[in-house]
């Protein structure tokens, strides 16, 4: 059975070992970055391309974001997606307003005739972390919804999928077109080929505007938490530090 | 009028995650004058309903509905929504675990509410005042929450799970949601158990010794695993390694990975990426191993030893084993 899979990503900074603000503190300081996407979309964008090339059918990848994300868009066309859609906006959308503009967009490719009959999310977004955005489209849409998953395998043409709980996995099934959000250590992502990339380059990106409505969860500001960039006790140089280290694991009362 | 908060529980209690989310959600109905109230869902909550009074709980809603035996999540947001429609509260909170999480993500969307995930701060009013994680509690994030109903989610082990300066005495209410064969559709099916290989989980354990790049291959694990054997903790790893495949994802430490709370957690070769910081802040004591001394990993480590973990971690192995008269 050929499938078409829309799957949503998110640009998010590589923030490396230290987050430094814009002096507003309305955003996280990314002069000196790279972008990619949130690491739970890259094994949706994976997963995507591999239920593609088991069953046929097409795949679309899609990002609400800056007009810079279309950076992202072709990563994910490099690696196999066939079209990509860039909803344009500047500032951050909050989980409400990014699930309409997702559905206003779902609804411009059912009016040309494009129907998904599975859309993959993350879990949550590396950078705001809302945990809703899958749910919101799914409800919108009618569609079943299941979340946080480790496994998807078509099934009697619906899914089976696996999602893990503490000492085990919780197994759904349930019938397509669905919502999937998922997790990393679904699958381990593939890098993209040279041809993967030229060939990205060609692939149609369509660019839509969406309005932006008032945020329900409305920014006032961003902190950096207290207590980071404390710097360590040294306790030695090299193999030399043994013996400090061994007391400070009896301190801990492991030796 | 209340602040409601939905109550996981285990064994006919409730878990930790939901006392630190009962343990805001108290200081937030006091400071807007209204009553606590909790809602629970499946098998045994009432037992764990009539067991709030310490919590300062004043009513107990327990669901009750056939559908709702086994965990579906639709179900579980379409009994919250309803019981909010019912009651009115202020509020709707709930613990920021993956599940609580779940259902008010659901619940959000039929009551077409915002919802703000993962609180360690909140403030009644209109709009409310919250303070929130983002990039895993790497960043923080002051926000104004609108809607008629404030919904949002406690962040698990941010808050500290007080009891009520004074019990009360809780009333239990059962209730029956009005659940669709929609609102089934997704359930549990299946619970597939996972092999520990009877070693120790990450989560769980009380020690967890973690390579990252620095171990520089799959073989270079070996003194990671050897340290973690001699101190009976578990071996972890950073996002680096599991992308090059040297580990699998089950041993990632990190946002994205396995979230740890050991007495001590020694990472070693691991720089101390954002990602890899939020999965173990909940660390006693950090005692990182690291050849390069402007490693963002020792700026937050508690203890550093500064070297080469190939030559470090053997000699700290044997040290442990002549220590220990061996």
């Amino acid at each position: 059975m050929p499938l078409n899979i829309l799957c949503c990503v998110k640009r998010v900074p590589m923030t490396g070992g230290r987050i430094v603000l814009q002096a507003d503190a309305q955003a996280i300081e990314t002069r000196h970055l790279g972008f990619t996407i949130s690491p739970h979309e890259e094994c949706g964008v994976e997963e995507a391309v591999r239920l593609i090339e088991q069953h046929g059918g097409s795949s679309t990848v899609l990002t609400l974001g800056p007009a810079e994300a279309e950076e992202q868009l072709r990563d994910c066309m490099a690696l196999g997606i066939d079209r990509a859609i860039l909803l344009l906006a500047q500032d951050e959308f909050d989980g409400q307003a990014t699930a309409a503009a997702i559905l206003e967009a779902i609804a411009a490719e059912r009016a040309a005739g494009t129907e998904y009959d599975l859309i993959f999310f993350g879990n949550e977004s590396a950078d705001a972390g809302g945990y809703q955005v899958g749910i919101r489209v799914a409800h919108a849409l009618g569609r079943p919804c299941a979340t946080g998953l480790k496994s998807i395998a078509l099934a009697d043409g619906g899914l089976r999928c696996e999602q893990e709980v503490p000492g085990g996995r919780d197994v759904y099934q349930f019938a397509l077109p669905a919502i999937v959000t998922v997790k990393e250590g679904l699958n381990l992502p593939r890098y993209p080929s040279v041809p993967g990339r030229m060939r990205a380059k060609r692939k149609p990106l369509e660019t839509r505007t969406p309005v932006r409505p008032a945020a329900g969860v409305e920014r006032v500001r961003l902190v950096v938490p207290e207590g980071q960039g404390t710097q360590a006790e040294i306790l030695g140089h090299g193999p030399d530090a043994a013996p400090a280290v061994v007391e400070v694991l009896r301190q801990a009362g492991l030796v | 009028m209340a602040v409601l908060v939905l109550v996981e529980h285990v064994g006919g209690t409730a878990d930790d995650v939901s006392r630190q989310a009962l343990a805001l959600a108290r200081g937030y109905a006091e400071a807007a004058g209204q009553p606590l109230e909790a809602v629970l869902i499946g098998a045994g909550a009432d037992q764990a309903a009539a067991g709030l009074g310490d919590l300062g709980v004043q009513t107990a809603h327990v669901a009750v509905h056939d559908g709702l035996s086994a965990y579906a999540p639709q179900a579980w947001g379409r009994t919250l929504a309803d019981l909010v429609e019912r009651l009115a509260p202020v509020a709707l909170i709930a613990p920021g675990s993956e599940r609580a999480t779940e259902a008010m993500a659901h619940a959000a969307a039929i009551a077409d509410l915002p919802l703000a995930a993962n609180c360690i701060e909140a403030a009644p009013g209109d709009p409310a005042t919250v303070t929130r994680l983002r990039w895993g509690g790497s960043l923080l994030e002051q926000a104004r929450l609108h809607g008629a109903v404030k919904l949002f989610t406690v962040a698990p082990h941010m808050v500290e799970a007080t009891a009520a300066s004074a019990a009360v005495q809780t009333t239990v209410a059962e209730f029956t949601p009005a659940l669709t064969d929609a609102d089934l559709a997704v359930r549990v099916v299946e619970r597939a158990q996972t092999d520990s290989g009877g070693g120790i989980s990450l989560a769980d354990a009380k020690v967890v010794v973690s390579g990252g790049r620095g171990t520089g291959s799959a073989e270079g694990f070996a003194p990671v695993e050897a340290l973690a054997a001699a101190l009976g903790g578990a071996v972890g790893c950073s996002r680096a390694v599991t992308i090059a495949g040297w580990r699998p994802h089950t041993d990632q430490v990190g946002q994205t990975g396995t979230k740890i709370a050991p007495e001590i957690y020694i990472p070693c070769g691991i720089s101390g990426a954002t990602q890899h910081m939020a999965g173990c802040k909940g660390a006693k004591r950090i005692l990182a191993i690291n050849t390069d001394p402007d490693a963002p990993i020792v700026a937050n480590a508690d203890y550093a030893v500064i070297g080469d973990l190939h030559e470090v971690l053997p000699a700290i192995t044997a040290a442990i084993a002549k220590a220990r008269g061996g």
